[in-house]
């Protein structure tokens, strides 16, 4: 960059480590930036998951039903699955392993917990669909997942799941997994 | 302080002596030596460990060490090499030549720049240290994450993970400041006269650099901050039990990672065209195509980063985006490859030590480039994922495309650096016993690879004896071979035949002016290109 010599009489010398000093603290601003950038990642990364469903991630919160109609000509396989993550002193699982259903159709399947240990525990449930991109077809009206479960020692507990598979789900899906991780939700 | 500032404006190179020279300097040449010789140190560190861990793999079973000492030994043998060795040799001659190339006086921020480079050793303690302390049974070690950090696996392990969360703090700050200050002199210290497009390659190369430096390098500042929260604070940003996501860790890393390749990459890319120019007596071909290269790279390399983890279960659309995204890069990089051949094309070529090196490096980081095309298809990645193919392909982009690179530039400049010679007979064996162990140790790893032995894995199958015998004692090969390399800088440095200025009969540039050695201030009055 050109020095103009006439400037606030100044010598071009440190008119010259004046303008180094202003473009270095102007880069800074770049740093800052993308300090900012990494963080703004992640929530945008969680409503990114949620919008599109990319991940398996499922809403957190019911589904309002819209439209009931039942489209009787396909059929889809949901498959339940289950894990209790370590740290959490429970058996969990699903009463039947998979439902065939048709697409609109509300249905309820019941996961059953029991705390094996001789405290009351919380815990928290936290949903995945695989394919990734039948998650948001997967609609939930009701669920044990959208509030954090808590158990007395020994306590045997039902806990149903009201759903249904949304008529727009893409025709080449016919099969989709619902798995569960229930996580300890005791603060430590 | 203030005799530096002095020495400054006089014409006499008047500097404190001793230690004191090398603590408080802020001469660009002081500080781009002290940049080399740390980068030197930290090769020889980094591919001693290497050596470890190639011991062990001589033969299936374990005979040296437990698997944790492996995985830590390949952790911080990747960070050294990246961290402590390939960047600060890059910035090393960032310091030394840009000024000289530009025509400037010095760097445009000199205690910046002296705080930059004193940030390493630290951080390279902070690295290694670990190690020591555990020898005195103090902790387990260092991090046995390998160089990603991957949790949760980095969420679990012991206080190595939270020393290399600080030194990449360290690095990262030490690499901002470099950069910001190597913009700020290209952007303001340049010779009347001398426009942006009338600068060596080797300055466009480390332009981009240094931008996606700026970039990138606070993103991987914040995911291990948000590592080490999530290790000691009770936050949960990768931890899946309080609404976390570990693969949201990947993401961060090699939003970082990727570019980190070509931040690597581009001031090699600067200036072999140089080297190649010198020793064909003809002009570069194709600058201005260069740097629009160079300009594509750098704006491609931010935005294809999920193509190191197809596997972690990406959906259709986003795996046939990265990897379009991916192999885009090529077409850019076959640009550079044809310039690269074309300025050799026809012209009176003469093989000394750099331009050996320049040649071989073009070969190899092809092998490099194109093993990666491989990498970035997706049907093809499930396969090659995380295995030996993958350590041979990045060690052909980052060893021969980086490192065979600088030793490259090493030869090329380091008459004009000491003002002596090297031995030009000891350089050519230094080549050829570097390029045919090199090869020797890594195409034994693209077959292991296909035959699907995994990576960071201490122990393997029987089938895989012989040829991680030859990867083995090929390593041993390269690796002693660079003692060589340390014998020439060490007896050039000390004394051999006066070079000339010009030093290389083709060579051209601001920088073959000046008397080698270059006086200790250089350009006090800058020259002006017409």
């Amino acid at each position: 960059m050109e020095i103009k010599a006439e400037d606030n009489g100044a010598s071009p010398d440190q008119q010259r480590k004046l303008a180094n000093k202003k473009l270095g603290f102007k880069l800074l601003w770049i740093v800052a930036g993308s300090i900012a950038f990494s963080i703004a990642l992640v929530p945008l990364y969680d409503v990114l998951c949620t919008l599109t469903g990319l991940n398996g991630k499922t809403k957190t919160t019911a589904s309002v039903i819209s439209n009931t109609k039942v489209d009787e000509s396909r059929w889809v396989t949901v498959q339940f699955t289950s894990n209790v993550m370590p740290g959490l002193g429970w058996n969990f699982h699903p009463k039947q392993s998979s439902i065939r259903l048709h697409p609109g159709k509300i249905q309820t399947v019941l996961f059953e917990a029991k705390n094996i240990t001789s405290q009351v525990v919380a815990g928290q449930a936290v949903p995945s669909v695989s394919p990734g991109v039948a998650s948001i077809y997967f609609k939930k009206i009701e669920c044990f997942c959208f509030v954090r479960q808590e158990l007395q020692p020994g306590e045997t507990k039902l806990m149903p799941l009201r759903f249904f598979v949304s008529t727009d789900l893409p025709s080449d899906v016919s099969e989709m997994t619902l798995s569960y991780a229930f996580f300890s939700a005791d603060k430590q | 302080m203030s005799t530096t500032t002095v020495a400054h404006h006089d014409e006499h190179a008047d500097h404190p002596t001793g230690i004191m020279r090398w603590l408080t300097t802020t001469n660009h040449k002081d500080i781009g030596t002290m940049y080399l010789t740390f980068s030197l140190i930290m090769f020889l560190v980094g591919g001693s460990m290497i050596l470890g861990i190639r011991a062990e793999l001589f033969q299936p079973g374990l005979q040296l060490m437990n698997p944790d000492f492996f995985n830590q030994l390949i952790g911080v043998h990747a960070l050294i090499m990246i961290f402590a060795a390939l960047m600060p040799a890059a910035t090393g001659f960032a310091n030394w030549m840009i000024p000289l190339q530009i025509g400037a006086p010095d760097m445009a921020l000199p205690r910046l720049n002296n705080w930059g480079f004193w940030l390493l050793p630290p951080s390279a303690i902070l690295l290694t240290l670990p190690f020591i302390l555990a020898l005195f049974g103090i902790g387990d070690g260092a991090l046995a994450t390998g160089w990603t950090f991957y949790p949760p696996l980095s969420i679990q392990g012991g206080f190595g993970v939270d020393f290399a969360i600080f030194a990449v703090h360290l690095l990262g700050i030490s690499s901002v400041l470099g950069s910001i200050n190597i913009i700020v002199t290209l952007y303001n210290m340049r010779a009347p006269g001398m426009t942006l497009m009338k600068m060596p390659l080797f300055a466009w190369g480390w332009l981009i650099t240094a931008f996606l430096l700026i970039a990138t390098i606070p993103v991987l500042a914040g995911a291990v901050t948000m590592l080490l929260t999530d290790r000691h604070f009770g936050t949960h940003f990768f931890d899946a039990a309080g609404g976390g996501d570990p693969v949201m860790f990947q993401h961060l890393f090699w939003f970082f990672g990727h570019p980190e390749v070509y931040i690597l990459l581009l001031p090699v890319w600067g200036f072999i065209p140089q080297i190649l120019q010198t020793f064909s007596r003809k002009p570069v071909y194709g600058y201005k195509a260069q740097v629009y290269s160079f300009w594509a790279i750098g704006a491609l390399a931010v935005v294809v980063w999920a193509h190191h983890f197809f596997t972690a279960g990406l959906p259709v659309p986003a795996l046939l985006y990265f990897m379009y995204s991916t192999m885009a890069i090529s077409l850019p990089l076959a640009v550079l490859f044809f310039c690269w051949i074309k300025t050799m094309w026809k012209g009176s070529m003469s093989f000394e030590t750099p331009m050996l090196f320049t040649v071989g490096w073009i070969i190899l980081f092809g092998i490099g480039g194109l093993t990666g095309l491989v990498l970035a298809d997706v049907a093809a990645d499930a396969q090659y994922h995380n295995s030996y193919f993958v350590v041979a392909h990045f060690h052909y982009t980052l060893f021969a495309g980086g490192i065979m690179g600088i030793m490259a530039g090493v030869y090329y400049w380091l008459p004009k650096m000491t003002g002596h010679m090297y031995n030009e007979k000891l350089g050519k064996t230094h080549f050829w016993l570097t390029a045919i162990s090199f090869n020797m140790t890594f195409i034994p790893q693209f077959f292991l690879g296909l035959a699907g032995m995994p990576r960071r894995i201490p122990d393997y199958a029987l089938q895989f004896a012989e040829f991680n015998m030859i990867s083995s004692i090929s390593a041993f090969v390269l690796g002693l071979s660079q003692l060589l390399f340390v014998y020439i800088i060490i007896t050039c440095v000390r004394g051999g035949k006066k070079a000339t200025d010009q030093v290389w009969e083709g060579a051209e540039g601001l920088e073959w002016t000046l008397s080698s050695p270059p006086p200790y201030h250089s350009f006090a009055e800058q020259p002006v290109i017409k």
